[in-house]
């Protein structure tokens, strides 16, 4: 048998191989200046089908219909504010890692702070007890009792 | 009385974890509600020529399950949903949600249909315009197409006694 032709064959399809795949990644990086917001803003919000994954890490499908959608609205020149309305709007706060700010967050804002405030209070309040702690006087007669019981003990 | 502050504060705080510990994290509460149902037009699954659109039911309360024949948990509540047809209180559309193998005529005819009607949301942009994460999902819709509520998973026969019913009833339905 001639391996000439197999070998020629095999050598086309390594050559070609690269072309194809490339071909097919085109489609979802097709412009790399999209693609990194697309990705910065992703990673700032919440896949909704795993919940502690981020947008932009996660393989659910939706997650990729999402970023597709995120990727279509900022190719039309949508800023990633109005980007983040669409995704708000339908899916709630819930979609932002970042939660924002307003009445029904506050407590989730400032609670650390308050905490905070809380602990330390205690921690001032008790030192400053301990710090105004009289010495009992020494009742010299006990002193002598338990002198002179360790004196027995020995 | 002071040594047990920490006994009850300990205690405080194994309550919120219990909780917590029932509580389903995919029942994540929904902007639709008691804003208008978003619009669409699709093509009707079983009908090329028809379309269905939630302007078509205005007028009357109904329900939306988002549903697709590759989703198991939907066969859970298929049953009840059979039952709701051949009671006739409420029409339940089933939005039909990226049904990439086509299969849900099929399935349909084999299982039984309970729905109104089945619009044919193939891209699944009809779905994340009501903010569904995955099927099933259902919403009530009212009179004036106000999205009522909605309910994230299968829906067992309790959830539609004491979820479902109390919230049509309010409805007039």
């Amino acid at each position: 048998m001639n391996w000439k032709p197999v070998s020629w064959l095999f050598a086309l399809a390594l050559v070609l191989a690269p072309t194809v795949w490339a071909a097919e990644a085109e489609s979802i990086g097709a412009d790399p200046v999209i693609e990194q917001r697309m990705i910065k803003l992703s990673e700032e919000l919440r896949c909704l089908v795993c919940q502690n994954e981020s947008l932009a890490g996660s393989h659910a499908e939706l997650a990729e219909d999402l970023r597709e959608e995120i990727r279509v609205q900022m190719k039309a020149g949508k800023n990633d504010k109005e980007v983040i309305t669409y995704l708000t709007d339908r899916y709630g706060d819930f979609v932002l890692y970042r939660p924002p700010f307003k009445p029904l967050t506050l407590l989730l804002w400032f609670g650390p702070a308050l905490f905070l405030i809380l602990g330390g209070a205690i921690w001032y309040f008790t030192l400053n007890k301990r710090r105004n702690l009289k010495e009992t006087p020494v009742d010299e007669k006990q002193l002598a009792a338990a002198a002179h019981l360790l004196e027995d003990n020995k | 009385m002071k040594r047990w502050i920490p006994l009850i504060l300990f205690l405080v705080l194994v309550g919120f974890f219990a909780k917590g510990l029932f509580l389903n994290p995919r029942e994540v509460p929904s902007p639709f509600i008691g804003k208008a149902a978003p619009d669409f037009s699709l093509p009707v699954v079983g009908d090329a020529n028809a379309t269905f659109s939630p302007a078509d039911m205005k007028g009357k309360v109904w329900v939306m399950n988002v549903w697709a024949p590759w989703c198991v948990s939907c066969r859970q509540e298929h049953g009840l949903l059979m039952a709701l047809e051949q009671s006739g209180t409420v029409p339940i559309v089933g939005l039909n949600w990226k049904d990439k193998q086509r299969e849900a005529e099929q399935l349909l005819a084999r299982q039984g249909d309970p729905y109104f009607a089945v619009p044919d949301d193939l891209s699944g942009k009809v779905g994340i315009d009501y903010g569904v994460t995955g099927t099933p999902e259902t919403y009530v819709i009212d009179q004036a197409g106000i999205v009522r509520m909605k309910h994230v998973g299968p829906i067992s026969p309790d959830i539609w006694k004491d979820k479902f019913v109390p919230k049509l009833k309010e409805l007039g339905v």
